[in-house]
């Protein structure tokens, strides 16, 4: 049976457009409004990822920092993380959603009983940001058992030898990062060298959903359409934060960046 | 499962092929942009260590730009005045720029020569790591930058003034605790956005464990110094013989102990308790903390149930930390090491009891394993011997010591 994660990109190729996945954190900037937030996105955007905050991030830049942070502030737990992703899949069953984060708050959980609960809630994939490749293995083959995608990354430091055995042992998404930068770097690649490299690994594995991510915005987005899927993240965790400072509902604010988004790379 | 430490083997190379030591520490938890910058390091580390001409250069700079070797000299009135185990000091704080952080911020620079890099980053938590890192750099003409905690910055003013003395850019960290942890984070963080112009050098033993290695590598040169001294005192490694040491990240105990590690001699790490009527404390091994991951490496770590790093707190600086070295985990769990904490007030205390008698002036971090000399001392036979490393010097906490104590005499 073919996962929700993979019907998504197939629904997106027959519209000959890229899936449009969404980065938000669980809790930000409250329960409530992580959840309104992931139902309203959810009309435009293909796969929604949702990050679980964790108060040290090694690879994140300042916009999801404080994302992350908020969220911690407000008291957010894993089992809040878990609701969430409950609630939303109730009233989205098809709706792909991928749970991001660092691998000490599975760690600590357990890694079984987290893929339980991630079972559980709906949880249809899992990007775990410090858990490289080959240490990732043993994790991405329970995972798998579970019916939970593993989604490995690749960087434009990853060498051609590595890439290949990072392929052949990936599920059906791979997650190539744009540049040399944490998440929400101005990008310094241009358009043109990313989509090279981009065409590289698809060469590799032509059959895996690609998505790219780190440094899109609505300004960038569409000059990388032909790829499989694109993330933007940092822009919207940088709107809640406008829209904090301005009084402003983030829940609507959100609402129409994300539709913008959408009909740019239509 | 007790784990076992390999006798004849550097402790440093007692790892799986994850890197982990004992199967649950240390390890590369790391984003998948710094794999191969990683192993690019370790691939040129392994090859420096064995390359002939890279060791005599490093003897060259540690003999006559560091100054090897640093004085061991007997605390006598010190001995005296506590009555029971001769008290002896290794004085790290001799080096150049006071304190051991000096041997790995040096490594480095001529790895980071020798891989090709112009510039050179690296983070500090009581500002030693920076210092010296901004003096090395200086010296081999890199561009250096330094990330720092904004308290840190605040409480530890003589090392910041020495950094910017040396050219080096200091980045303050005003995210979290905005202390070492934050500061560490934030470096990394630089090092994935520019890994490929930009060497990276971890002030500790922590970390992905190229930098733990790197960092053990370089400062045991403590113990190839102090076995010779010790040999030329006694004639041989006394049996009783306790080596004592603070430890924050870790590193100047590691390498205090690592050429001591397959003969009697006892290691004792102390780790920084916080204030005496504070839950807090930056010391995860005496207090039981459990197994997490932070920067990268598998360790006994400071944190809540969920994962989240927890808040640390000590009067010294360097040891403000929530995790400590994997190599440390490896040594607490197959009992080749005890770990206790001395409290910010135990500390100050010792410094000011060490300071009055002795010729020495150490710095907080050290008056931490002071303290436990203090206290162990009279309960000993003067048969037995204790060691302390002294690896920094006061000067740089004379700001802490005066709001504490109402006077800083050097």
């Amino acid at each position: 049976m073919k996962s929700k994660i993979a019907i998504a990109f197939d629904n997106c190729r027959k519209e000959k457009r890229p899936a449009l996945i969404t980065y938000t954190v669980a809790g930000d900037n409250t329960k409530n409004n992580s959840l309104k937030i992931l139902n309203k996105i959810s009309k435009y955007a293909d796969i929604l990822e949702c990050g679980f905050p964790h108060n040290t991030p090694i690879a994140d830049g300042g916009q999801i920092q404080g994302s992350s942070h908020r969220a911690l502030k407000n008291g957010i737990k894993l089992k809040d993380v878990f609701q969430i992703v409950k609630k939303f899949k109730k009233q989205n069953p098809s709706k792909p959603l991928i749970l991001m984060g660092y691998f000490n708050l599975i760690y600590q959980n357990g890694e079984n009983n987290f893929l339980n609960n991630c079972k559980k809630s709906g949880v249809d994939g899992l990007i775990i940001v410090d858990l490289p490749y080959p240490e990732n293995k043993n994790f991405a083959n329970k995972c798998k058992k579970k019916g939970i995608t593993f989604v490995q990354l690749l960087s434009p430091t990853t060498s051609k030898d590595r890439m290949k055995k990072i392929i052949r042992d990936s599920h059906e998404m791979l997650y190539y990062i744009s540049m040399l930068s944490t998440t929400g770097g101005k990008l310094k690649v241009s358009p043109k060298k990313i989509l090279e490299n981009y065409n590289k690994i698809k060469r590799i594995g032509p059959k895996k959903n690609l998505v790219i991510g780190f440094g899109i915005t609505d300004k960038t987005i569409s000059s990388l359409k032909s790829a499989n899927g694109l993330v933007v993240g940092s822009m919207l965790c940088k709107i809640i934060t406008n829209s904090l400072k301005m009084r402003q509902n983030p829940v609507t604010k959100l609402d129409k960046v994300v539709y913008n988004l959408k009909n740019k790379i239509i | 499962m007790k784990l076992k430490i390999k006798k004849g083997v550097p402790l440093i190379d007692q790892h799986d092929k994850n890197f982990m030591y004992g199967g649950k520490f240390g390890g590369n938890f790391i984003p998948e942009t710094l794999k191969k910058p990683i192993d690019d390091l370790t691939k040129l580390f392994s090859k420096l260590r064995k390359d002939k001409k890279f060791l005599k250069e490093r003897d060259y700079h540690f003999k006559n730009y560091i100054g090897a070797p640093t004085p061991f000299i007997k605390l006598e009135k010190l001995t005296d005045h506590l009555g029971g185990a001769q008290i002896y000091a290794k004085v790290v704080s001799e080096a150049n720029g006071g304190a051991h952080k000096i041997y790995n911020a040096t490594v480095h620079c001529l790895i980071a020569k020798k891989a090709g890099k112009r510039f050179i980053v690296g983070d500090t938590g009581a500002g030693y790591a920076g210092k010296m890192l901004s003096m090395a750099a200086k010296k081999f003409g890199l561009k250096c930058k330094i990330f720092m905690g904004a308290k840190d910055i605040k409480r530890q003013r003589p090392n910041v003034e020495a950094m910017r003395k040396n050219g080096a850019e200091i980045v303050p960290v005003t995210t979290g605790s905005q202390t070492l942890v934050d500061a560490v984070s934030e470096c990394m963080r630089y090092w994935v956005a520019n890994c490929d112009t930009t060497h990276m050098c971890v002030g500790s033993t922590v970390g992905p464990n190229i930098f733990v290695k790197i960092c053990a590598w370089s400062t045991a040169q403590i113990s190839r110094e102090l076995m010779l001294q010790v040999k030329e005192e006694f004639g041989k490694v006394p049996k009783k013989m306790k080596l004592l040491n603070c430890v924050g990240g870790g590193s100047s105990a590691m390498g205090f102990w690592n050429e001591f590690m397959d003969t009697d001699a006892e290691f004792i790490g102390i780790e920084a308790g916080g204030p005496k009527n504070s839950k807090l404390h930056a010391a995860p091994l005496t207090n039981g903390s459990k197994i997490g991951i932070l920067h990268g490496s598998a360790q006994y770590v400071i944190q809540d149930s969920e994962g989240q790093i927890g808040r640390t707190e000590s009067i010294s600086a360097g040891l403000d930390y929530p995790g400590i070295s994997s190599l440390h985990c490896f040594l607490k769990d197959s009992k080749r090491a005890k770990y206790t904490s001395a409290s910010d007030e135990e500390a100050l205390k010792a410094y000011q009891l060490v300071s009055k008698f002795e010729n020495i002036s150490p710095s907080l971090e050290p008056s931490h394993a002071f303290a436990e000399a203090i206290k162990l001392a009279p309960k000993l036979k003067s048969s037995e011997v204790i060691i302390v490393n002294s690896c920094g010097d006061s000067l740089k906490d004379k700001d802490i010591i005066k709001q504490k104590l109402g006077s800083y005499v050097r």
